[in-house]
């Protein structure tokens, strides 16, 4: 099948592409690209683009043509989120990887990489395997995460080796903190032989005990047991002089306080290899919003104040943190419906994600280019997704428009508006604290495996 | 007068809410004077004790405060566990509504939980203690024998003392005191009074001796011995002989001052018997008093509910 | 605009009339006592307690009933009733008491006053002195000492002010739209 966008305006970072034009896509690949003014920035180790010839579409050799006019509305990379909750195998009652997949692309991802803490664990080949055979019917494309340690017990490391070959492209123990220094200390160590990075999910449990909240003055009147910044930023500390140590990759996720970004900050001032992802959720909403003890605005880590959002904002802006990934977290509807102590913390977030995202370029905290570079290229980056992979699962590189690579392209229109309802998620999962938000940005067409989704 | 239909906590409560609370009570306090201690008043209202945390006296002066105004009453005890996988929290709150119920009265360890049946429920939710986030009832019954004694509750000084952090009657305490004008003044051991406090307006000491000048008013609060060995304090002999009552103390309140506790009391570990059966102990009055409070909120959130 | 109906010289004669009254019908004041209603009955008992007390040389015992808890319209009311003091200091089985109310209207409070004098005690007889009765019974209620008989419509409303609360002396009537 041949599709060709038009009049679209494209922004790939990864090429320094930004201006009106042409996307010509065949067989599920990136056949050319054409920009109408030489407004482009200087690209990077790509060979140039062709140059624009008036009239005709050059090149077209299938018969069946798809054309899609995207004046009005920007053409980027297919977006990748690095950190969601599929919750297959296991549990099914909250999320399967075909309705995870179908809300990913409703939200305008076209790649997603799924946590392992799922029944049984993703820590060994096997789960891996289910995982990827479940995904081929998938409407995304599904990266498995690798956990770090067995059983996520974080005694003994997994066979990471193995697990790379069968598909993984990165380990975590999300959900979980690495506890133990030494072994976080091996993980990092021992990934180096396999490229892969190591997702840490920071939060020293020990000082978090039991919290399901920020901890301050609201959690002391509402009577709510509360998590200090603290129990982040510890981990975050430890975790980042491991990395120096041990010259390893490590990749900090859902960073969600002002300290955190400081320390990323003077790590990367410093030259250590740590890269860092932050959720929309820990850039629109204060602790304010469990106010009335809403458990759908629980979540781990908690909600913060307004100097963490800005202080968030600022690592955005200044490149502290690389990421926006959605840690799109569904839980079934009764769960939430319960004492807030008990009820289990995430957000359904992959399709709201783009939305809250775009407030941050209504705001000017963030270009345009600057969004696609955090929900695309780097995530791409970080999981060496932009050079073509020999696995069976990634013909081709991801998070650019280059010729050759991955036909996976969000379109979004940034004017129109949206009102968020949770009731009408593809996902299973309708806990958000965004319904009856309004929105602007929702993509209204995804590209992912040669096939055109669309919405009004 | 109220003007929501439940009682979820002191937070929710106006000046006005309070003084309404504590006037009707002293009506009702009349009628548990009088040989007939029962009024037709919401006859054929149906009250239901949820308590999911163990509690006899609280549970008892509810349903006696039911009676008293000629309400039916059940009571539906829920063995604590999250062990026990059984009916959610919502399908029991719901089939206790099926019953008809009227007042739901409800006991449990987690904070909020009020909050979310009286958001589902039409029937008049009271909050009889979530985990440590209020006990509403206990501080408009602590307001008003305090109001009873005292005349008035603005610009004295009160101290409550102990466990403070993990004591939901005196945070509630705490709010009401605190909106009704009264200096408020905390007292006990650092890792027991949350740093927080300090920014709502109340004084904290860790002096038992600083603490207790001139005060009005003092009110113990229990030491929960489950809390010792988590690092809150190193032994209870140390938290006794530091922050226990004893007379001696207590003669640096006001020659006039009152004492109060919740119960149940340790007797010995935070308060020496000697007070607690000693004639400046105003403990036993405040059980009757929660009895006429509690017939008040029932009252008054009936009147809401049309 | 409110139409004086009675005015203070009016109210003490129609008390001191009363008061005659109650002494010949209980052939003196042997076990008798006098309750009034709150708020309005209230000070009404008082003054002829003392109107009694001139003529007879002797004092007898005055109550206040509050009759909140036993309405029967609390759930239509649109809030509460205030709780006002009950003060019955003395005990009241075999005794005659006369409850005193100011206006005598549907008769429902007079119907919640017995039931709250039942829960006190077992007096031996009870009767009822009002200042004005304005008709319009509900129940099956009449009083046994009346003031006066004014007949209204159910637009009207009467009011009895009192100089105990701060108010001249006189019963005002006037038009406010239907009963609700």
């Amino acid at each position: 099948m041949t599709i060709l966008i038009q009049k679209g305006h494209i922004i790939d970072p990864s090429r320094g592409i930004d201006g009106i034009g042409d996307v010509l896509i065949e067989n599920g690949k990136i056949k050319e690209v054409r920009i109408q003014n030489t407004e482009y920035r200087s690209q990077k180790s790509n060979p140039p683009l062709p140059p624009f010839s008036k009239g005709g579409r050059g090149g077209i050799t299938n018969s069946e043509l798809k054309t899609i006019n995207a004046e009005g509305m920007f053409v980027i990379p297919g977006l990748i989120d690095m950190h969601v909750h599929l919750r297959e195998p296991g549990f099914e009652y909250k999320e399967t990887i075909k309705t995870g997949t179908a809300a990913a692309i409703r939200g305008g991802f076209t790649t997603v990489s799924c946590m392992p803490n799922t029944f049984p664990i993703n820590d060994n080949a096997s789960v891996t395997e289910f995982i990827i055979r479940k995904s081929l019917d998938g409407l995304c494309t599904v990266l498995p995460i690798g956990a770090i340690t067995k059983g996520q017990k974080g005694k003994e490391l997994v066979e990471m080796g193995t697990m790379k070959d069968e598909g993984c492209i990165a380990f975590s123990d999300d959900g979980l903190p690495v506890m133990n220094s030494l072994i976080m200390r091996r993980a990092l160590e021992y990934s180096k032989a396999f490229g892969l990075p190591i997702i840490s999910h920071c939060e020293d449990l020990t000082l978090s005990e039991d919290g399901v909240m920020s901890e301050g003055l609201l959690s002391m009147t509402l009577g709510l047991r509360g998590i200090p910044a603290e129990a982040e930023q510890i981990m975050v500390f430890r975790d980042i002089l491991l990395a120096e140590l041990t010259r390893g990759k490590l990749h900090i996720a859902h960073v969600s306080t002002e300290g955190s970004v400081k320390l990323i900050r003077d790590a990367k001032r410093r030259g250590v290899n740590v890269t860092a992802e932050t959720c929309p959720h820990y850039f629109s909403l204060t602790e304010d919003a469990v106010r009335n003890y809403d458990t759908n605005a629980k979540v781990n880590p908690p909600l913060r104040t307004k100097k963490d959002i800005e202080a968030i904002k600022e690592g955005l802006k200044d490149g502290t943190i690389d990421v926006i990934a959605t840690d799109h977290a569904p839980h079934h509807r009764d769960e939430k419906l319960r004492e807030f102590d008990l009820a289990p913390s995430g957000i359904s977030g992959l399709e709201t994600a783009l939305g809250l995202s775009m407030k941050l370029v209504d705001e000017g905290v963030l270009t345009i280019n600057q969004l696609a570079e955090k929900m695309s290229l780097n995530p791409a980056r970080i999981l060496g997704l932009l050079t073509p992979h020999l696995s069976s699962l990634i013909t081709g590189p991801k998070g650019t428009l280059a010729v050759g690579s991955d036909a996976d392209i969000t379109i979004l229109d940034t004017e129109k508006e949206v009102t968020v309802e949770a009731s009408k998620f593809v996902s299973k999962g309708k806990n958000t604290p965004f319904d009856g938000w309004v929105l602007k940005g929702v993509s209204l067409i995804t590209i992912s495996k040669g096939r055109i989704h669309e919405w009004q | 007068m109220l003007d929501k239909k439940d009682l979820l906590g002191i937070k929710e409560l106006s000046v006005e809410n309070i003084n309404s609370i504590l006037d009707t009570a002293a009506g009702f306090k009349d009628v548990l004077g009088r040989d007939i201690k029962k009024v037709p008043t919401l006859r054929g209202k149906t009250a239901v004790n949820l308590f999911f945390e163990p509690s006899t006296r609280t549970r008892t002066s509810f349903e006696l405060a039911a009676k008293r105004l000629s309400t039916d009453v059940i009571n539906f005890s829920v063995p604590t566990s999250s062990v026990v996988k059984g009916e959610s929290l919502i399908d029991t709150a719901l089939t206790v509504q099926a019953l008809g119920a009227d007042f739901i009265i409800i006991r449990h360890s987690s904070a909020g939980v009020p909050h979310l049946l009286a958001k589902k429920l039409r029937a008049s939710v009271i909050n009889a203690g979530d985990g440590t986030n209020e006990h509403p009832t206990q501080a408009l019954l602590d307001a008003f024998t305090i109001r009873e004694k005292k005349g008035r509750i603005e610009g004295l000084d009160i101290a409550l003392v102990g466990d403070i952090i993990h004591s939901r009657v005196a945070k509630s305490n705490i709010y009401g005191l605190t909106k009704l004008g009264a200096k408020v003044r905390l007292i006990g051991p650092p890792t027991l009074i949350p740093r927080e406090m300090e920014d709502i307006g109340v004084v904290v000491f860790h002096s038992i001796e600083e603490g207790l000048k001139d005060v009005d008013v003092v009110m113990m609060l229990r030491i929960q011995m489950e809390r010792q060995g988590k690092g809150f304090f190193p032994s209870t002999e140390e938290y006794s002989k530091n922050w226990g009552l004893t007379p001696e103390r207590l003669l640096l309140a006001k020659d006039d001052a009152i004492v109060m506790h919740p119960g149940p009391m340790n007797r010995g570990i935070e308060i020496s018997s000697e007070i607690a059966d000693g004639p400046k102990s105003v403990i036993l009055e405040q059980v009757t008093n929660g009895l006429a409070v509690r017939m008040a909120v029932m009252y008054l959130l009936a009147g809401v509910r049309k | 605009m409110p139409k004086e109906l009675f005015n203070k010289k009016d109210i003490d004669r129609a008390l001191t009339r009363m008061a005659h009254e109650i002494i010949e019908k209980n052939k003196g004041i042997d076990r008798l006592c006098l309750v009034g209603i709150q708020r309005g009955g209230v000070h009404l008992a008082r003054r002829l307690s003392s109107k009694i007390k001139e003529i007879e040389k002797k004092e007898i015992p005055v109550g206040s009933l509050d009759i909140a808890l036993y309405r029967d319209d609390l759930s239509i009311r649109k809030g509460q009733a205030v709780l006002r003091k009950t003060d019955v200091p003395f005990e009241i089985t075999d005794f005659k008491i006369i409850l005193v109310d100011d206006v005598l209207f549907t008769g429902r409070s007079i119907r919640a006053a017995m039931d709250a004098l039942m829960d006190l005690g077992r007096p031996a007889t009870i009767q009822l002195a009002v200042l004005i009765d304005r008709g319009h019974r509900e129940l099956p209620i009449k009083a046994d000492y009346v003031g006066k008989n004014i007949p209204t419509s159910l637009s009207e409303n009467v009011e009895v002010q009192l100089e105990e609360e701060g108010l001249e002396d006189r019963i005002i009537i006037e038009k406010v739209g239907m009963k609700e």
